[in-house]
């Protein structure tokens, strides 16, 4: 029988390990989401992060590692977005019908975005390349990415920025807009994936259909439109 | 089902093959996505087909973002100086941007006579 150190060097050098773990984490996630009746603050996102940093930090595995077998998680981002023109296509009629809105709630909710973060971080003393990272947090990851790079922001900060803005958002749309009084689903889904991208669209679809497709243009034009905005509005703090 | 997955994967492709040979800043998957929703109301037969297969990669959307957020591991020493004026940035940015978003949407629906 080999040593248990023998299984774990074999272990730890194979995807197969951190793929396992990652699915555990998330169904452990998303059990205590349901078990919590759906509640926006048990985020299964959240949760499973949590759980996986802790376990990564007490077995001494570098994150290269870990990602060598997450990566197949994390390839599904692409066809995801992709698999959105299905829900797009579905609400074709009513999309169309709210264009102006549509439009005007994009280009306020983008720069918003972007200037009260840009503000907010500036006030408390945060320079250079870190401020730079946070100006595309609202956008969907692959894309905020590239902004981040080409401004001189540091793209795997604004990885972590992007998620934590989508837990945020996802955490706190529902009371937030109950709170304003907002009842249209389209307005509520759009906002929702205007500013916190595919965790906010995530948890759009698991609170109802139509908000969930608003969200997901939401989520598309942002990212076309701060592509255009970020590197005019960062300009103005540099 | 591996039929829609392979179309959804071509779409995909095509993407990420027009943004970077025109140098285009849009994403491929967006772009692939805007492509796939062209085909869809061309080929409407299409678009119904595909509905469960491409339901069934959304319904777990949140799943896919877990390994970019572990990513934080790298930076928890930032996090410890910088942490608390980020969070804050990030906290009321994206409360305000919800909130002026569906605002601005809402109110200019209804003053429209667009609601549902």
């Amino acid at each position: 029988m080999n040593e248990l150190s023998q299984i774990w060097t074999y272990l730890a050098e194979e995807p197969l390990l951190w793929l396992t773990a990652t699915l555990i984490a998330y169904c452990l996630g998303d059990a205590a989401f349901r078990a919590s009746g759906k509640r926006a603050y048990v985020n299964p996102v959240l949760i499973a992060v949590t759980l996986l940093a802790v376990v990564l930090w007490m077995t001494e595995t570098r994150y290269q590692t870990y990602f060598e077998g997450a990566q197949f998680v994390h390839f599904m981002l692409g066809p995801a977005t992709v698999a959105l023109a299905a829900p797009l296509y579905g609400n074709l009629s009513r999309i169309r019908r709210s264009a102006i809105p549509l439009l005007c709630a994009l280009l306020a909710g983008s720069v918003t975005a972007i200037i009260s973060a840009l503000g907010v971080a500036y006030a408390m003393g945060i320079r250079g390349d870190i401020l730079v990272s946070i100006a595309p947090k609202s956008v969907t990851a692959p894309v905020a990415l590239g902004i981040s790079e080409s401004m001189g922001g540091e793209p795997t900060l604004t990885a972590v920025l992007v998620i934590l803005t989508g837990v945020m958002g996802a955490v706190m749309a529902t009371p937030l807009l109950n709170r304003l009084g907002v009842t249209d689903w389209r307005a509520r889904g759009f906002a929702v994936g205007v500013a916190s991208h595919g965790i906010g669209t995530a948890r759009a679809f698991q609170v109802n259909e139509t908000a969930g497709a608003f969200a997901g243009i939401g989520m598309g034009l942002n990212a076309l439109l701060t592509t255009v905005l970020a590197p005019m509005i960062i300009s103005l703090f540099l | 089902m591996i039929l829609h997955l392979t179309t959804i994967l071509v779409f995909q492709l095509i993407g990420e093959t027009l943004t970077r040979s025109l140098g285009w800043v849009v994403p491929g998957p967006v772009l692939g996505m805007a492509l796939l929703l062209v085909f869809f109301m061309a080929v409407p037969r299409v678009a119904k087909a595909m509905q469960p297969t491409a339901q069934g990669l959304l319904s777990h959307l949140s799943l896919l973002f877990v390994p970019a957020g572990v990513g934080i591991v790298g930076h928890l020493d930032r996090m410890g100086t910088d942490g608390p004026a980020i969070f804050l940035a990030l906290l009321i940015s994206t409360a305000l941007s919800i909130a002026v978003g569906a605002l601005v949407f809402s109110s200019i629906a209804r003053w429209m006579g667009a609601e549902e």
